[in-house]
């Protein structure tokens, strides 16, 4: 009796939004919580941390992703209007942009250019199935703006989703290490290369290590959405892959 | 009230940026035209409003969470991926690594050509 009741109860919750969306919210906190103990180590990265508790969950829990996806939209909605509230930072770093417009147009240009390429390149030279090369391709841009484009180019937008997080997470991870190496130190060209290669991940983690470089990092997203959104097809069509 | 009032500015120009492409026909995210339609807004009327700033920075500060609900998508692609990681994963970091050096050298590149063009001119 008492277990016909709680299978009623976990029928219940596994097929409400309610259960999606809160084990998002409780999975991310412990996350979070876990990273700023750890002193911010990029390997912990909350998004890493958060996704693992949650496959691993949903695994144990027998529950399939688009039940899950039903209460966790709530939380990918918000990808939107985070999107347009990117224009807040930027507004705030417009006197800084006046003064560098050139080198972050023409920076943003060869960046989209050489994401896009470069991916669709390693994928054909390592082997990777041809959906996969054009899954590829918008990895750099950020996660909604890559799945419209991977969409109209005919990769899977489901599997760029997954792409476009595990590029943000190696460039929010390997940033600061290249940047090191390559001994640049201006704030304003580390948050250009980490927007532009990393998106939302990468402008989290530049927001970490200084305001400057989270604006940057924002300002570079935004371009890299509107300038791959227009490129992206273009390229690959001058290529001749679509 | 600030905090309402500054998501339903986010809200109502993400839906002026998604209608004004569709009627328009651009290849432009809707997202992305309303993000520039707001900078222009705010670059008019020289200032951002106190609740806009707050849901501003309190969205873009924890940016990450919101990209967990599509990171657990990696569940549904288990078969792809286990069949094609290792090209996948080498393509990942090495075309990340390859796109984050470009831009940087090429903006640090422009950024001295302007400043040498400009000590011309000065």
């Amino acid at each position: 009796m008492a277990d016909a009741h709680l299978e009623t109860l976990w029928v219940y919750l596994a097929a409400s939004p309610l259960l999606g969306l809160t084990a998002t919210l409780l999975a991310y906190s412990l996350a979070y919580r876990l990273f700023e103990r750890a002193g911010s180590h990029p390997l912990l990265h909350p998004v890493v941390t958060a996704v693992a508790m949650l496959i691993g969950f949903l695994l144990l829990a027998d529950i399939d992703y688009r039940s899950y996806f039903d209460g966790a939209q709530f939380v990918h909605f918000l990808l939107g209007p985070a999107t347009v509230a990117l224009a807040v930072p930027l507004y705030q770093q417009l006197p800084k942009l006046r003064r560098l417009w050139a080198p972050v147009l023409v920076a943003t240009l060869a960046g989209v250019a050489v994401g896009a390429a470069s991916s669709v390149g390693f994928a054909v030279l390592f082997g990777a199935d041809l959906q996969t090369q054009l899954s590829l391709a918008p990895k750099s841009v950020t996660a909604p703006v890559a799945m419209g484009i991977s969409e109209q180019i005919g990769g899977l937008p489901s599997l760029t989703a997954v792409l476009v997080v595990v590029t943000g997470i190696l460039g929010a991870v390997l940033g600061s290490h290249l940047f090191r190496l390559l001994r640049i130190r201006d704030d304003s060209v580390k948050g250009i290369a980490m927007g532009i290669t990393a998106h939302g991940i990468g402008t989290a983690r530049a927001f970490q290590l200084s305001r400057e470089m989270g604006a940057f990092s924002g300002l570079a997203m935004a371009l890299s959405a509107l300038t791959g959104a227009l490129l992206v097809p273009l390229l690959l069509g001058w290529l001749g892959m679509i | 009230m600030p905090l309402i009032y500054g998501m339903t500015v986010l809200l109502v120009y993400q839906l002026v940026g998604e209608v004004g492409v569709r009627a328009l026909g651009l290849a432009v995210p809707g997202p992305v035209a309303g993000m520039l339609l707001l900078l222009l807004t705010l670059a008019a009327r020289r200032g951002v409003p106190d609740g806009l700033d707050r849901i501003a920075h309190g969205l873009l500060g924890h940016l990450s969470l919101l990209f967990v609900p599509a990171g657990v998508g990696l569940m549904v692609y288990f078969e792809r991926i286990g069949a094609e990681w290792l090209p996948i994963l080498l393509t990942l970091v090495l075309s990340t690594l390859l796109t984050m050096a470009v831009t940087a050298l090429v903006m640090l590149g422009v950024v001295r050509l302007v400043r040498a063009h400009g000590d011309n001119d000065g």
